[in-house]
């Protein structure tokens, strides 16, 4: 079962500039979440923070009672076992190839015999459906593999979070929606507590079951996908639908005149919320909810047209 | 204002403390175990490789301009036959350690500063640490290790070769008898001198990995902070080892007197 992440007060700042002040958000144990934000919020330095490669200026944040953000050292070490991280590029180990690189935490972790690493690896390494590819150098393969030699690494220590920064940047529709339909069944099959990086918008329609969006320099808004997709917000509206008008901006935000001008605009209205992505053997995840449950209890009317079985999941267009 | 400018006038001084919390991080993590043999085997043999060939190239000529100097002054005094001594010394106790830290800086560190530059900006690195496993323990150690290792070796390896090159000038070019080179060597020269040359490339290397592997881990900014950080490491290292050098030397004429006789 995944572990549950706690995070209170965060503030992150370079110099004079600030990234983020004062996020505060749970991550609930063995769900899947997402975080989504334009360009240039600050969402792979929170992804940084909550593993402590980067120290926030103040704040909490409590993994099974240990705050990472300001625990010594070594504890660091032992508590970041507990993690599996995907990198942007994958940030495979040049030197090495794919199946040293995915036995690497094996080696350097675990006093298994080469045999069993070797059954581990290939397990992985299947699972990312990358089998065949063992003697490959990073550098010789396409960046989608990489990605995906980079969740096999992750994977390979049993982690009980798993923080994936971009999964898919830089990748073709179809790869991601592989990519996709790979977290979720990864999910269902280890249950960790999985948080995604991202600013596709597509990805976070279907995949998560958690929504948050940085904008701005805060946390805008953080709860269950079908709030944010509901949501009359209109910073939440405008990104989860990819639209032009709205408080967003080409660079961070509009001014007052731009807003002014647009003030009469008609919003279009909210697209249906589509049904959440399933595990590819049909057995629901220990997480997932009912479509429209969230919507149920708390009396909110979704768009018309919501958790019909064959939407067209096109947005933005 | 003021302030802005308290801190320019103080960021070298931040600087050097970082860099020296570094190296006190890298000595702590000395004695971590497990010890990366393997690492430290193949670092030895990268830097070895590197360093080698133009180390022997840059003692021939070393050794000869020292004979060519020292001869010339020499003979103005007329004291030709102590002219194999002072050249060995000058080789023994300054240019071999200076040479072998030249090398090693050149060639050494800006091979460690880009290769750990190249992996900071990639991000294994981080992700080396998300994994749990301390960069400076498993990267750096092994490297400072090797350096100094080298360094040792390559400081004998320029005795040699410029001994051996103020030898074939001092006696085929400058007239000079075989002889009286060498016995003039034991004249002055002494242990104590070898012992000060490879205390000091031991010093040098030291300070050569720990700047570069410094400079490369704190790159920034992509292919070009890699860049910045090699060309960086190169002129840090440069400016402190001729400043140790000077010390060490201060230091070893305080401590060992002269022989005399």
């Amino acid at each position: 079962m995944g572990v549950e992440i706690e995070i209170k007060d965060l503030t992150k700042s370079f110099g004079k500039q600030v990234i983020w002040h004062d996020v505060t958000l749970t991550v609930p144990a063995g769900e899947i979440c997402v975080m989504l934000g334009p360009s240039g919020t600050g969402k792979s330095v929170l992804l940084k923070t909550l593993i402590g490669l980067l120290k926030p200026d103040h704040g909490s944040i409590m993994i099974e009672g240990t705050d990472i953000a300001s625990c010594p050292e070594k504890e660091l070490y032992e508590i970041r076992k507990l993690f599996g991280v995907l990198f942007q590029d994958g940030a495979m180990f040049g030197s090495m190839n794919l199946y040293d690189n995915v036995a690497f935490p094996l080696r350097e972790h675990t006093k298994k015999s080469e045999s069993e690493i070797k059954k581990i690896v290939m397990e992985k390494m299947d699972l990312v459906g990358l089998l065949g590819t063992e003697d490959k150098l990073p550098g010789e393969i396409s960046g989608g593999m990489r990605k995906r030699a980079g969740i096999a690494r992750g994977l390979v220590l049993d982690p009980e979070i798993v923080l994936f920064d971009e999964p898919d940047s830089g990748l073709d529709p179809v790869r991601t929606s592989f990519l996709n339909q790979l977290i979720i069944d990864l999910n269902a099959q280890i249950n960790a507590t999985f948080l995604i990086v991202t600013h596709d918008v597509n990805t976070a329609r279907k995949v998560p079951d958690n929504i948050g969006l940085l904008y701005h320099k805060h946390l805008a808004m953080f709860g269950p996908r079908e709030m944010l997709l509901s949501s009359e917000e209109p910073v939440v509206r405008q990104f989860l639908n990819a639209q032009v008008v709205g408080p967003i901006g080409m660079s961070e935000e509009k001014d007052a005149d731009e807003l002014e001008a647009e003030k009469d605009m008609e919003l279009p209205p909210l697209p249906p919320i589509p049904l959440q992505q399933e595990p590819s053997n049909g057995i629901p995840r220990a997480s997932q909810r009912p479509p429209g449950e969230w919507c149920k209890l708390n009396g909110v009317t979704p768009p018309p047209g919501s958790f019909a079985k064959d939407m067209n999941m096109t947005i933005g267009a | 204002m003021s302030n802005a400018v308290a801190s320019r006038v103080l960021a070298p001084v931040g600087t050097a403390g970082k860099l020296f919390a570094f190296g006190l991080d890298v000595g702590r993590s000395l004695f971590k175990r497990p010890f990366q043999t393997r690492e430290f085997i193949q670092q030895a043999w990268f830097i070895a490789s590197v360093t080698i060939v133009p180390t022997a190239l840059v003692a021939i000529p070393f050794g000869a301009v020292i004979a060519l100097q020292v001869g010339g002054l020499i003979k103005q005094f007329g004291a030709q036959s102590f002219t194999g001594s002072a050249s060995v010394l000058a080789v023994v106790r300054e240019a071999g350690p200076i040479a072998t830290s030249l090398l090693i800086a050149g060639a050494g560190g800006s091979a460690i500063a880009a290769d750990l530059g190249a992996r900071k900006i990639r991000e294994e690195l981080d992700a080396m640490m998300v994994l749990g496993i301390d960069p400076i323990q498993r990267l750096v150690v092994p490297r400072v290790l090797a350096c100094m290792l080298v360094a040792v070796f390559l400081n004998g390896l320029v005795s040699v070769v410029g001994v051996m090159g103020g030898y074939f000038f001092n006696v085929v070019l400058q007239d000079g008898t075989p002889g009286a080179y060498l016995a003039s060597f034991t004249a002055l020269a002494q242990l104590p001198d070898l012992w000060q040359g490879m205390a000091k490339a031991l010093v040098f290397g030291l300070i050569a990995a720990i700047v570069a592997c410094y400079k490369g881990m704190n790159a920034g900014g992509g292919p070009k902070g890699v860049g910045d950080a090699v060309n960086e490491s190169v002129v840090i290292t440069f400016m402190l080892l001729f400043v140790v050098n000077f010390v060490m030397s201060a230091i070893y004429f305080q401590l060992v007197p002269p022989k005399t006789g």
